[in-house]
C-alpha cells in the first residue's frame, strides 16, 4: 500500500459561456489522475503553465473538494472525512511557496513564525516558553540557519535564508507529505543549490515524503526520485527521473526537454 | 566605432545606511546587431548598470558619481531629460521581467502599443495602429487585428511579454535592453520568448544587453558576456571562451552551481557565503572571503584590475581567484 495514493483525482470548473447564456462550459483542470508515492519518496511533478499542476497540488492539499475520485493518504480517503477533521489534518501536509517574500508574514519575527508552526502539534508548548524557544531554535539549526537570529524579522534576511525560513516553518508541524511547489524558482543559481542540498538532506534524515512541482525539469531531475508530467489535466508520463530524460515517451515530455536551455560547450 | 561605449560607469546610492556603491567602475562596448550579456547574482549592479545608462534610477537616493556612456556622438549621461526622452524608448527600448506589472492594467493593449509612435514619430492614430498590428503580427500574436483590443489581463503571461517585445521594437530601436525577460516565464513560454527575440533582432539588425542570472541562457543568446559581481565586471569574453576556457573563480563558481550539469546523488556544489555588502569599503578581492581558496593570502589586496589575457578576453587581475581549484 503506497503512502499516498490518488485515485482517479478529477476536479471541473464549469462556467457560463458568456454574459447572456446559460450554457455552461466545463474546464477539465484535473482529469483523472492517478500516481502512488512511497514513504520517504520525492516525487517530481512538471508540466506546462495552464496544466493543472497548482489544481493537483490544491487537491492533495484539501484546499479543493475533487469532482470525484479521492485522496488516500496512509489508507485513508481524505475526501470522506468531514471539514472539521480535515482542519485537524492540515499539520499533517504543508506546502513551501515559490516566493519567501510573499509567504512569511513581515510583522512576525522567526521565532513566533516557528512557534506557531510547532504549537500546531505541540499545543502543550504554549505554556513553555523555554522548552518553545529550544525547539525553534533547534529547528532553525535543522534548515541551517543561526539560532542567533531567532528574534529577527523576515526583511532582514536574504532571500535563500527566508526560503529556509519558509521551510522550517513547513517543517514545524511534522508534516506527514511537503508540498514544494517552485521552491527555488525564485532564487538565484547559487542560493538555489543550497536549497536543494538542504531539501534533500531533511528526506534523508525526516524521511519526508515530498511532491517538488517545478517547471525547471534540469532542477527536478537532480531532486527528484521518479518525475510526472501532467499535460491538459492528465498525467501523459512518469518515470523514474533519468529515464525519463533518457527515454521520454510522450510529446509533452519530448517538448519540455527540447525547451531546456543547454549550455554549450 | 561601436554603437555604445560605456566607459567608467560609476552609480551608487546615498542611504541611511551610508553609500552602496551599486555600480563601480564598468566599461562595455556594444557593436551594432551584436548580443551583449551582463550576468550576475541579485544585488550585483547589472539592472542598474543599464537602468543608469537611460537616467531610470531614482535620484536621489541614487547618484551617477562618473563615467561616460556614447551612443550616436552624445554622452547619455550628461544628455538633458527633454533630449534623453528622445533616446529612451525610440532608439533605445526596454524590456523587464515581469509582463505583469509592466503594462498597464487599464489601458487597452492598442493604447499602449502606440503610445511609443505617438510620442516618437508624430504620426496619426490609424497609422499607428496599422504599424502596431502588424507588429503583433511580427511577434507571432494570432488575430492581432482584433487582439489588439484586449487589456493586458485577457492575455496569458507568454503573450503579454510578446506584447512587451513588440512595444519595445515598434520604433526600430538601435539597441533593446532585456532585463531578465524570461526569468518569470515557464520553460516552454521562455524557449519560445528567446527564439523570438533571436529572430527580431536578426530581422531589424538591433543590438540587444542581455541581463540574466542564468547561465544556460546566457549561452543560447549571447555573443560577448559581462560577468559582473559587487558592482564589478570580473570577467568578460566571447561567449565560447567564457565556456570552454573561463578563469575567474567566481565565473567557474557559478557554472559548477548549474544542477543539470551535476551528478544525481551528489551534494550540488555551492558558492559559500553570500555577496558583500556594497555599503562597506571592499579593500582587495571582493570574491575573496567566498572563493574557495580562501586562505586570503593568495588574493588581491588592492581592488584588481581588468587585464586582457588573450583578444577580448578580460579578467580581473587577483592571483587567488585565477589559481582558486574550483
Amino acid at each position: 500500500m503506497a503512502y499516498l495514493e490518488l485515485e482517479n483525482l478529477t476536479k471541473h470548473f464549469t462556467k457560463r459561456k458568456g454574459l447572456f447564456t446559460s450554457e455552461l462550459q466545463t474546464v477539465r483542470a484535473v482529469d483523472g489522475v492517478s500516481l502512488s508515492i512511497e514513504k520517504g519518496e520525492i516525487l517530481g511533478l512538471v508540466g506546462e503553465s495552464g496544466c493543472g499542476k497548482s489544481t493537483l497540488s490544491r487537491l492533495i492539499m484539501q484546499l479543493l473538494r475533487p469532482t470525484s475520485g479521492s485522496v488516500v493518504l496512509e489508507g485513508e480517503r481524505l475526501a470522506d472525512l468531514p471539514a472539521s477533521e480535515i482542519r485537524k489534518r492540515r499539520r499533517d501536509f504543508q506546502m513551501i511557496f515559490q516566493d519567501p517574500y510573499a509567504s512569511l508574514n513581515p510583522r512576525m519575527t522567526v521565532f513566533s513564525a516557528l512557534a506557531e508552526s510547532i504549537t500546531t502539534r505541540h499545543p502543550g508548548l504554549i505554556n513553555n516558553r523555554s522548552a518553545l524557544e529550544e525547539a525553534v531554535a533547534e529547528l532553525m539549526e535543522r534548515v541551517g540557519l543561526d539560532a542567533r537570529y531567532i528574534r529577527k524579522y523576515p526583511h532582514e534576511f536574504s532571500g535563500g535564508q527566508r526560503q529556509r525560513i519558509a521551510i522550517a516553518r513547513a517543517l514545524g508541524t511534522e508534516p506527514k507529505l511537503v508540498l514544494a511547489d517552485e521552491p527555488v524558482s525564485a532564487l538565484d543559481v547559487s542560493i538555489q543549490s543550497q536549497i536543494l542540498n538542504l531539501l534533500r538532506k531533511l528526506r534523508d534524515e525526516l524521511d519526508l515524503t515530498m511532491i517538488f512541482i517545478s517547471h525547471d525539469l534540469s532542477v527536478v531531475r537532480y531532486i527528484a526520485d521518479r518525475i510526472a508530467v501532467m499535460d491538459e489535466g492528465k498525467i501523459v508520463e512518469v518515470n523514474e527521473a533519468d529515464r525519463l530524460f533518457e527515454e521520454p515517451q510522450s510529446d509533452a515530455t519530448k517538448m519540455l526537454l527540447s525547451a531546456i536551455p543547454q549550455v554549450r560547450f | 566605432m561601436a554603437l555604445l561605449e560605456v566607459k567608467n560607469l560609476t552609480t551608487s546610492f546615498h542611504t541611511r545606511d551610508g553609500v552602496v556603491k551599486a555600480v563601480d567602475g564598468v566599461s562595455f562596448s556594444v557593436e551594432a546587431g551584436e548580443t551583449v550579456g551582463i550576468v550576475g547574482e541579485s544585488g550585483s549592479g547589472k539592472s542598474v548598470t543599464c537602468y543608469s545608462l537611460l537616467k531610470l534610477i531614482p535620484m536621489p537616493p541614487g547618484k551617477i558619481e562618473a563615467g561616460q556612456a556614447l551612443f550616436d556622438g552624445m554622452d547619455l549621461l550628461q544628455l538633458p531629460e527633454a533630449k534623453m526622452r528622445g533616446v529612451r524608448g525610440k532608439r533605445i527600448g526596454l524590456i523587464f521581467q515581469d509582463p505583469m506589472t509592466s503594462l498597464n492594467p487599464y489601458l487597452k493593449i492598442s493604447t499602449q502599443l502606440i503610445e511609443p509612435l505617438l510620442i516618437h514619430e508624430g504620426i496619426s492614430k490609424s497609422e499607428a495602429l496599422s504599424r502596431a498590428i502588424a507588429e503583433m503580427d511580427a511577434v507571432g500574436i494570432p488575430d492581432a487585428k482584433n487582439r489588439i483590443h484586449s487589456y493586458p489581463h485577457e492575455f496569458s503571461g507568454g503573450m503579454r511579454q510578446r506584447v512587451m517585445i513588440a512595444m519595445a521594437l515598434i520604433t526600430r530601436p538601435d539597441i533593446l535592453i532585456a532585463d531578465e525577460p524570461t526569468t518569470a516565464l515557464d520553460v516552454t513560454i521562455q524557449r519560445q520568448v528567446l527564439d523570438l527575440i533571436k529572430t527580431r533582432q536578426k530581422e531589424l539588425g538591433t543590438a540587444v544587453v542581455f541581463i540574466t542570472h542564468d547561465l544556460a541562457v546566457v549561452s543560447e543568446v549571447c555573443d560577448y558576456v559581462n560577468v559582473m559581481y559587487a558592482g564589478r565586471f570580473v570577467e568578460r569574453a566571447g561567449v565560447d571562451t567564457l565556456f570552454t576556457k573561463p578563469r575567474h573563480a567566481y565565473t567557474r563558481a557559478l557554472q559548477r552551481s548549474i544542477p543539470a550539469l551535476q551528478k544525481k546523488n551528489e551534494v550540488l556544489y555551492t558558492i559559500p557565503g553570500l555577496p558583500p555588502n556594497l555599503a562597506t569599503e571592499i579593500p582587495g578581492c571582493a570574491f575573496a572571503p567566498r572563493c574557495p581558496d580562501s586562505n586570503g593570502e593568495a588574493h588581491a589586496k588592492t581592488r584588481p584590475e581588468l587585464v586582457e589575457l588573450e583578444s577580448k578576453h578580460w579578467v580581473q587581475n587577483c592571483p587567488g581567484c585565477l589559481s582558486a581549484g574550483i
